[in-house]
């Protein structure tokens, strides 16, 4: 029989070594899964994230993953301050969009000061306007069967330059407090945050918040995106697609 | 003498919560290496003044023992649900058994300075039962397991909650902030460490044959028939 006394004392470190192994293991992603279960069945699908006062925002709001993504593309948008950018909304939708930045001005707007929380542990706290994905899914009407909005983004990854891409599913994307942000604590989004839009979904991670959003796609599945786990964190190096624990 | 000391919950909760315990500190560090400085408040990054910055523990003692935070992610999530829902079960049926009542209940005689300075002088000399009931615990292991049970497990479960995004936002604001969860969610593992590194050694000096089989089996030989060592 195993103790763990005898784990600890004289296998520990082989012990740990060979649970490397098993990191990727069925059972581990699908505890993943239950969690994402117990949260929504626990917490509640459409429970509001914190929200906190202006003087409760960090002095210095960090960036994290894409600092500028530095294309041509990109970097023409920037030059004319993304007056030629547009917003493809599109998949299964019945009606395909192109909005300009000042279009998703004009649409009603919610403003939140919310805490982003990183998946490596760090938060900071700050002040996100524009319109919610809501409206915009609305005025593009999904078709039926549509699981999964997909956010197809500018910056770009690796030797193979693989664009960012992220996804979120209905519960979320009609969540009252996911807003597709083209403001920070009250001026237009800087490059470093994702100028000149990202998306807030306050419940859950940093990496979902996808920044540089150039195309929105409306889909059944995420069979087709990338590898098929639903971003690019999540199909590069194993992140849990519900990033809400 | 032969005595059933350890009922079959117990000994289930035991080792499940020693298995979990020790999957999800390892995992834990390494999660913590992703971004190793502490905070206190609602906020907290690199720009923003840290109570405690540590270096990276080393690979022998995380899992996996290269950095994978997405994988030591889900070694802690998932040894999560065991570790809480072990404890979930285990805590109520042990007022019902009236385990809790029986063995770990802290009397007012036990607190008396005279009495602790005795146990104290009683542990130095390697004598940890009382011989006159040697089943039952003395003040420092019912005070440390009590601590362990109704304090530290508590508190590393709903700190750990209160770090999800997705989670009620009244749970973080009960630690002072999500920071600030973050923060007692560290203090907490080191001190279930500690707690963990005495409770080893204490079986080891304690005989741990005879400790760890009555773990496993629940019968335990009381001290008279080990001779002397006792």
């Amino acid at each position: 029989m195993i103790t763990r006394r005898g784990l600890i004392v004289s296998g520990g470190a082989t012990l740990l070594a060979g649970c490397d192994a098993w990191t990727g293991s069925p059972l581990l992603l699908d505890a993943d899964e239950a969690h994402r279960y117990l949260q929504r069945a626990v917490v509640g699908r459409g429970a509001l994230a914190a929200e906190f006062r202006p003087e409760q925002r960090s002095p210095r709001f960090r960036t994290n993953g894409t600092n500028n993504p530095n294309t041509p593309e990109y970097n023409a948008l920037a030059a004319n301050r993304f007056a030629d950018w547009r917003l493809q909304v599109g998949g299964m939708v019945r009606q395909p969009l192109s909005l300009s930045l000042a279009q998703l001005r004009s649409m009603p707007q919610r403003a939140q000061i919310t805490r982003h929380d990183c998946v490596e542990g760090w938060s900071a706290i700050g002040k996100w306007q524009g319109p919610r994905l809501e409206e915009v899914l609305r005025l593009a009407g999904l078709q039926d069967g549509v699981r999964y909005i997909v956010f197809h983004c500018a910056d770009v990854f690796g030797q193979r330059r693989i664009p960012y891409y992220e996804s979120i599913d209905l519960v979320d994307a009609f969540h009252p407090q996911t807003i597709l942000a083209w403001s920070m604590n009250d001026a237009p989004l800087g490059v470093g945050h994702g100028a000149p839009l990202r998306l807030r979904v306050e419940r859950q991670l940093g990496y979902k918040h996808a920044k540089y959003v150039m195309r929105i796609e409306a889909v059944a599945s995420l069979a087709g995106i990338g590898r098929g786990k639903g971003g690019f964190w999540e199909d590069i190096a194993g992140y849990e697609w519900y990033a809400g624990i | 003498m032969q005595v059933y000391r350890h009922r079959l919950i117990t000994r289930l909760w035991h080792w499940l919560n020693a298995l979990a315990v020790l999957v999800m500190i390892p995992s834990g560090l390494m999660i913590f290496n992703a971004h190793p400085r502490l905070y206190w408040g609602n906020y907290g990054a690199n720009f923003d003044h840290a109570w405690l910055k540590l270096p990276q523990w080393p690979g022998w003692l995380t899992l996996p023992s290269t950095y994978d935070l997405a994988g030591a992610r889900h070694w802690h999530l998932a040894f999560a649900l065991v570790l809480a829902f072990s404890l979930l079960v285990y805590l109520p049926w042990s007022l019902l058994n009236r385990h809790i009542q029986r063995d770990l209940r802290i009397r007012g005689a036990e607190l008396a300075p005279a009495h602790l300075a005795q146990d104290l002088e009683a542990h130095w000399q390697l004598r940890f039962h009382d011989p006159a009931d040697p089943k039952a615990y003395n003040i420092f292991q019912k005070a440390s397991y009590a601590g362990v049970l109704f304090i530290l497990l508590p508190l590393l479960i709903f700190t750990g909650l209160a770090l999800a995004p997705g989670m009620w936002p009244w749970l973080a604001d009960m630690f002072g902030g999500r920071q600030s969860a973050r923060s007692l969610h560290f203090i907490a593992m080191a001190l279930l460490s500690l707690f963990t590194v005495v409770h080893l050694t204490l079986v080891i000096l304690a005989g741990p044959v005879n400790e760890v089989r009555s773990m496993i089996t629940g019968w335990w030989k009381a001290p008279e028939d080990m001779g002397e060592a006792a």
